[in-house]
């Protein structure tokens, strides 16, 4: 079992490379160290010399990959990929373009992006199950058909909709919660409820569906049927044999998407105002700040990987048969 | 003159590859058995019809062409406008040309913003100008509207259901001569939704979407059906257009990611050692990667080759397209990941097969044994992504015209009417039509195709389960 | 049933007894002397010798004290003394050193020195880089690693110090501008002025290259020679040449003072990592401080304890007089304990909180703008009934800034001095009708541009005198533009009639550089093809990123663009330089980014440049504009309107468009805030027990069909 983790990480490494020279030669053709230093240093009065300096004093002054002039190694670690990319794998993030600390940033700003990410999670799956045992229970009936048929409706809806419309009806003719924003600590409650209300709602239609499926094929199987014969009402059946059978599928498809709740979400986190990580990468995008697009693809990307090692480990723990090797 | 956008030749050539499709399964049983399934679904044939009307509308506007100048100068030396349009542009004219000043509100004949009017006596008045062109006719608006409306709409309706009925009518003569029944057995059968192919769910359809379309077109000779937008652009006509850039986008970007993933996916699988090492670890890196940041950057990459280039564009729609095309190659780099891993695991589970043992024991070339025994045996797979794939892709437009690294801001789609209309509804009073406009179109759209992958899903694979 | 038995008695309580909920602030904070405000994208840089943005200004401006500042009320904007006593003495200097009368001809001037005096007694605000222990040593100078590990804001040094304001400090900022390290974005503009400072920044630049990464650099060892201390309180600045327009310099941030012992306390290793560094933590005199600096959530400024007072001006005219303006007159600033800013990116919640109550003030978006604002039948701009029901206030003023669509001069067809050239964009210049641009993106608030100069700066004439004759035609008593047939006319002069090229019976394609892609550019671009079409001409729209946009500008690559210029300080040299020929973006990397070169009108700008505003001068602006007109390197465009709103709680508003620290002038009245608030702000419920409901019913079917089927297996 260690064994095996020690290897998947290992194999993560090559991973890693690749997708940190990917997103290196990606962004330096964008953007040339001189574009870097004129969009940081504002457009009024800009001299050729103040966008050297500026470069120096940012170590874009260097050749990208492969340094001719120095000595031994140096020829590739005296470099701008060395210095603004390798060190990502030590979690030194480095500065951002306009000078902050992002790794200081990154810690900050991680936990508007939990709080609203993870009641988001745990209420959709709560309320999904909700559904889909409910329709599972009715399969077969007119409650199955509508339920499948506005599960279909809800996820034909753009999500951008959901957003503008809960922003519409609740904050601004409704008067319940604020529009956007966001504080810290127990202020913090009434911005969150908008929208992880949006994202629970937005959620519903693939979510049940989804669940109503698993139920579905698991009621399917002999046990049940076995169950069933037995005479256990349906109530017990359901809730005591499929679903916890069901928890299986549930507990990984959950657990893969645990580390990227991190990342915060991209467009709920800006249509609201919430300081999270999911703003802060819109911010990189639009300001074109690519020390920091850089180091949330990297990060990103860890935390996918993550999420497949901790997927691995969670079949072995639910599920004794499985065995990694 | 003919323009030929990279986009339409896809288009044309995804069509002819469906049809070489369709003319193959024809032949074969096995593939024609699903699909008889598929008819047999109300839901599903209704939802084709509704897609059959999108695209009939995306096809026509994937024609371009540029207007000539000066037609009727005799010198052989014909001057082209510089402007490209669509045979569909050309159909709706007077959609396309009518244009007001600013907002205006659905069937109104007023400006829904006040202008600063000169009366008659040269001074000047704030107040609602009447439109250039929505509901001129009427000489008393207040009065006369609604009733002008009502009988416009009715009549439209009475065309629309003047066709329909022939349509049926020929329908049922048609199927009548083939099976050799009376009209009246087609007619009942057809009536009781006995008939194999279900007509009757399709005729409805048919229908009711002939009887809109007349409607639509009768009123918008004579209004604005959805109102104008900022600059008196009419709104009908921007939601109609945008069906166009959904359906590329749903469409292209599966046709071009296709022959990466299947070629891959049964590569890998197929021959495991290091070619599947390699594969996986392509596949993985390229997953790893927050789809988004990587879909940003390839579209600023995308910006920084067109401006370079800016010269070799002569017009906006021409470079607006390949931003398109290359918005498709981006979403399909992103998306053909989790195919190919599907593809692998079935090639893998494939190999196994006794028939593949035996042919590769007896020495058939690989290439053989992969074309003829294994793409076969995961084309299902392959189809009901695709089909999947679709719906998910036309709502991941809308979502990155917000974070303004979708398509290009000049072309008509959902994604940036939607865009548009956030700032529209902090309005007051509140301009929702573009929203609603866009929100009708894609939700039709994209709830025909949802209803038409499920059936098309259980048709194929009633135990495969639905991947997302 | 539980969850709607709680939710039924929710809806049965009175909702007034209980606290806003869609109140973004705690609860606390209600009744308190505090102002809200709204920023939109945080702050790059809040040092003083970098910081060159509005937004920047609007949270250092408050903290920093240059000597001079711009009258709050007077108009035309006049500088008064600020931390300085009087207005500076200006002495003028001959080649040979000798003094020079007021009245010397600008040739005899070598040198221009200007004498500062300011006030006795003004302190910093508390800051730890000041605190001293008993023995008077700087007690946070030498911060051991386990000091550094213990801190992760500024507020978390738990000594603070304060000490006089020296003349010594205003010298230290100067020479920090001249640090390449610095990256001021005017250094390159004062090496031409001041004395001595392009050889401090070889200097600097010398010794840097001997320090280590990270090592502090002690300016104090540097001398500048144009910078002299004259005694604790004075210093003298002297310049090259004549330059009038420094004073203007001197009221800016960049000339604020800045004390050694804070360079010497943000260079300890450790806590730049921590973010702490000048940058993010400003040190200063003004009558407010930095009290929270959270740029992704909010700002918050905090009155300075130690602020050396300053009394509200008591000079204004009537229609001050009639506004309210006077009435706080000689009393102490500022008014408001704290002000809150709020980061708010999107229009559409700013605007609305605004509507709630929650921010105090706002300005105008286009889209909101039918809500809040119409126009009297004189054409002026009036609240609606239901903005002014509310007590909201407005307050306009036509902007010191030019928004201008210009044409590349270096472009073979468009540029140049060629009469086809000229009239081509003469013609291009009737036809795209700025009037009607303002009126559809702007709703009206701008105004169609007659030349470089806008309303209020010196050399602008209103009325019939200051129309541009090739476009607009003086009739009924206002401008209006040329007729269309004027602009075909001119085409065909210029050899493309209805927009075909008659050399080679091709259409005439123009390409226009679009900038960004928001959500109102596709409408703005459609508009601009429409303008174009008018002539015949098909424009291509470039569309790019403000980067590549710049870029192709400084290769001078582009053809017709659209770009802006906010004026540093209210003097036309500050407009007509925009067209100076040797400040050519494309060549010299200038600010003139239509390449625009007419010898002309270059030699009649050195002229003008240094003079005084007299007669003189105003006869040069008026032969220049002439000239600029003609040859219409730019459609003028607009000058850009502000409108601004104000709640009835904020009193003392004026737009100040030279003017960055206005906060200290706002006062507010918290208790009509708490009422209106109160009032705007109620809950509507009905829709949470319209849904709880709802969510009863349709169970209820399932119920009956659960029973049934209960039955049949019980069977």
């Amino acid at each position: 079992m260690i064994a095996y983790i020690v290897r998947r990480i290992l194999y993560a490494v090559p991973i890693l490379i690749g997708v940190n020279l990917l997103t290196f030669i990606l962004f330096f053709v964008i953007n040339t160290p001189d574009d870097i230093a004129r969009s940081q240093l504002g457009d009024r009065r800009v001299t050729t010399a103040a966008i050297d300096t500026w470069k120096r004093s940012h170590g874009y002054h260097k050749p990208m990959i492969y340094n001719e002039n120095a000595q031994g190694l140096g020829k590739f670690t005296d470099t701008v990929f060395f210095n603004k990319s390798v060190r990502l794998f030590g979690f030194d993030f480095g500065r951002s373009d306009s000078g902050r600390d992002i790794g200081y940033d990154i810690g900050q700003r991680m936990w508007p992006s939990l709080a609203i990410a993870v009641p988001t999670l745990i209420v959709g799956i709560l309320v999904n199950i909700t559904f889909g045992l409910f329709i599972a229970f009715f399969r077969g009936t007119y409650i199955d058909f509508w339920g499948v048929v506005t599960c279909v409706i809800l996820l034909s809806v753009s999500s951008l909709f959901y957003i503008i419309g809960g922003q519409y009806l609740l904050s601004k003719l409704f008067h319940l919660v604020p529009i956007s924003g966001y504080d810290t600590g127990i202020n913090a409650f009434k911005f969150l409820i908008l929208p992880v209300v949006v994202g629970v709602v937005s959620g519903i239609g693939s979510g049940t569906r989804w669940y109503r499926t698993l139920f579905l094929e698991e009621i399917g199987k002999d046990y049940v049927r076995t169950a069933r014969a037995k005479g256990l009402s349906e109530q017990v059946v359901l809730f005591r044999h499929v679903l916890r059978n069901a928890l299986i599928p549930l507990l990984t498809g959950i657990v893969v998407v645990l580390p990227l709740l991190f990342m915060g979400s991209l467009i709920v986190e800006s249509f609201f105002g919430v300081p999270g990580l999911g703003s802060y990468t819109i911010d990189g995008i639009q300001r074109q700040d690519f020390a920091i697009v850089r180091s949330m693809v990297f990060l990103g990307s860890v935390l996918y990987i993550v999420g497949l090692l901790l997927t691995d480990i969670s079949y072995t723990v639910v599920d004794p048969r499985v065995r990694l090797q | 003159m003919l323009v030929l956008f990279w986009t339409d030749v896809l288009i044309f050539l995804l069509v002819g590859m469906v049809v070489i499709f369709v003319l193959y399964a024809r032949q074969r049983e096995h593939l024609r058995a699903p699909w008889r399934a598929v008819t047999r679904s109300g839901v599903a044939m209704g939802s084709m019809v509704v897609l059959g009307f999108y695209i009939t509308i995306g096809l026509l506007d994937s024609i371009h062409f540029r207007p000539a100048l000066n037609p009727d100068e005799g010198n052989g030396q014909v001057e082209y406008a510089h402007e490209i349009l669509s045979v569909f542009d050309w159909l709706v004219t007077p959609l396309r040309v009518r244009g007001e000043k600013t907002y205006s509100a659905p069937f109104a004949a007023y400006l829904y913003t006040k202008q600063t009017v000169e009366l008659a006596d040269g001074r000047q008045q704030r107040q609602f100008p009447r439109l250039k062109y929505g509901a001129r006719h009427l000489s008393d608006p207040k009065t006369e509207k609604t009733a002008d409306i009502v009988v416009t709409g009715v009549l439209g309706a009475v065309k629309g259901l003047v066709i329909w009925g022939m349509v049926c009518t020929v329908l049922i003569a048609g199927l009548g001569k083939w099976k050799h029944q009376s009209l009246r057995l087609v007619l009942e059968q057809m009536h009781a939704g006995q008939t194999a192919v279900r007509w009757r769910s399709m005729l409805y359809t048919l229908g009711v979407l002939m009887v809109l379309c007349f409607v639509a077109g009768d009123l918008s000779m004579k209004y604005h059906i959805l109102g104008t937008d900022k600059v008196g652009e009419n709104v009908f006509y921007q939601a109609l257009k945008s069906i166009r850039t959904g359906l590329v986008i749903g469409t292209l970007t599966t046709l071009v990611m296709l022959p990466f993933a299947v070629l891959l996916g049964i590569m890998a699988g197929y021959f495991r050692g290091w070619i599947d090492d390699v594969i996986q670890y392509l596949y993985t890196t390229l997953s790893s990667i927050p789809g988004v940041l990587l879909i940003a950057a390839a579209v600023l990459i995308l910006q920084v080759y067109l401006d370079n280039r800016a010269d070799q564009f002569s017009s906006v729609a021409e470079r607006a397209d390949l931003r398109l095309l290359f918005l498709c190659l981006i979403l399909g780099i992103t998306s053909w990941t989790s195919l190919c891993r599907y593809l692998r695991g079935e090639t893998l589970k494939l190999r196994e097969v006794d028939y593949i043992q035996a042919a590769t024991a007896l020495g058939v070339r690989h290439f053989t044994i992969i074309t003829r025994h294994i793409l076969p045996n995961v084309m299902h797979i392959v189809l009901i992504t695709v089909v999947l794939d679709f719906s998910a892709l036309v709502l991941a437009e809308a979502v990155l015209s917000y974070v303004q690294i979708g398509v290009d801001p000049t072309m008509n789609s959902w994604g940036n009417m939607i865009n548009s209309a956030r700032l529209e509804m902090a309005r007051e009073p509140i301009v929702w039509w573009s929203l609603l406009s866009a929100f009708i179109f894609m939700f039709s759209l994209v709830l025909a195709a949802n209803l038409f992958s499920d059936a098309l899903r259980d048709a194929f694979d009633p135990r495969l389960r639905q991947q997302r | 049933m539980h969850r709607l038995a709680a939710l039924l008695f929710c809806v049965s309580i009175s909702p007034a007894s209980l606290a806003l909920w869609n109140n973004p602030y705690p609860d606390s904070q209600t009744s308190e002397n505090i102002l809200y405000s709204s920023f939109s994208e945080r702050p790059k840089h809040l040092d003083p010798a970098r910081s060159y943005s509005a937004g920047e200004y609007a949270f250092i401006a408050q903290i920093y004290e240059p000597p001079l500042q711009y009258h709050y009320l007077k108009r035309p904007y006049t500088l008064v003394p600020l931390t300085a006593i009087n207005m500076p003495r200006v002495t003028y200097i001959g080649a040979e050193g000798g003094r020079l009368g007021e009245d010397a001809p600008v040739s005899d001037i070598a040198f221009s020195e200007y004498e500062i005096q300011i006030q006795a007694g003004i302190r910093y605000q508390p800051h730890p880089a000041l605190a001293k222990d008993k023995r008077g040593e700087y007690l946070y100078h030498s911060l051991s690693d386990d000091q550094v590990d213990q801190v992760y804001e500024l507020s978390d040094f738990m000594e603070t110090g304060t000490r006089e304001l020296t003349a010594a400090d205003y010298a230290h900022q100067i020479k920090r501008m001249a640090n390449p390290q610095s990256h001021s974005p005017i250094a390159g503009v004062m090496s031409q002025y001041i004395v001595g400072f392009a050889e401090l920044s070889e200097e600097i630049e010398t010794t840097l290259s001997t320090l280590e990464d990270g090592e502090f650099l002690d300016l104090r060892q540097f001398r500048l020679e144009g910078v002299t201390i004259v005694d604790r309180h004075t210093y003298r600045i002297r310049i090259r040449g004549k330059y009038p327009q420094f004073l203007y310099w001197q009221a800016m941030p960049f000339f604020a003072p800045l004390p050694w012992e804070a360079e010497r306390f943000y260079a300890q290793p450790g806590l730049k990592e921590k973010n702490i560094t000048l940058d993010w933590y400003p040190i200063g005199t003004g009558p407010f401080m930095l009290a929270e600096n959270n740029p992704n959530l909010r700002m918050v400024m905090a009155r300075n304890p130690n602020f050396h007072g300053e009394h509200y001006p008591a000079t204004g005219d009537e229609v001050d007089q009639s506004r309210g303006l006077l009435a706080d007159n000689g009393k102490p600033m500022p008014f408001v304990d704290r002000a809150i800013y709020s980061l708010e990116k999107e229009s559409i919640p700013r605007w609305n909180k605004f509507l709630q109550g929650f921010y105090d003030n706002s300005g105008i978006t286009s889209d909101s703008f039918d809500q809040a604002i119409q126009f009297n039948p004189q054409g002026e701009a009036a609240l609606t009934a239901e903005m002014s029901g509310r007590g909201i206030r407005l307050s306009t003023a036509v902007a010191t800034s030019i928004y201008y669509m210009g044409f590349n001069y270096l472009h073979p067809v468009l540029g140049g001095s060629g009469e086809r050239a000229r009239k081509l964009r003469q013609a291009i210049s009737i036809a795209v009708d700025f009037e009607e641009f303002i009126s559809i993106f702007r709703n009206g608030r701008g105004v169609a541009a007659q030349g470089p100069i806008p309303a209020g700066i010196f050399g602008h004439h209103p009325g019939e005198a200051g129309i541009n004759p090739y476009v607009y035609d003086w009739v009924d008593g206002r401008a209006q533009r040329k007729p269309l047939a004027i602009a075909k006319k001119l085409l065909r002069e210029a050899g493309y009639p209805d927009g075909i090229d008659n050399t080679t019976g091709k259409p005439l394609v123009l390409h226009f550089e679009a900038i960004g892609s928001g959500p109102d550019e596709k409408a703005r671009l459609n508009w601009m093809r429409k303008q174009f079409k008018k002539l015949g001409i098909q424009l291509i729209v470039r569309a790019t990123d403000y980067n590549r946009f710049r870029d192709k500008m400084l290769k001078g690559k582009s053809e017709i663009f659209l770009w802006g210029w906010n004026a540093d300080y209210p003097d036309p040299e500050n407009f007509l330089f925009l067209l100076y020929g040797p400040n050519s973006k494309a060549k010299n990397n200038g600010e003139n980014a239509s390449n625009y070169a007419n010898p002309e009108f270059d030699r009649l700008f050195e002229r003008m440049k240094n003079m005084e505003n007299n007669t003189e001068r105003r006869k040069l602006i008026d032969q220049m504009v002439a000239i600029a007109r003609r040859d219409a390197p730019w459609m003028w465009g607009f000058h850009p309107k502000d409108f601004s709103l104000h709640h009835a709680w904020v009193r003392n508003t004026k737009p100040n468009l030279m003017a960055n620290n206005t906060l200290k002038y706002l006062r507010i009245d918290p208790k009509l805030r708490a009422d209106e608030r109160q009032q705007w702000n109620q809950p509507t419920l009905w829709p949470l027990g319209l849904m709880g409901g709802l969510l009863g019913v349709s169970i209820i079917p399932a119920i009956i069909s659960f029973r049934r089927r209960e039955k049949s297996t019980a069977l």
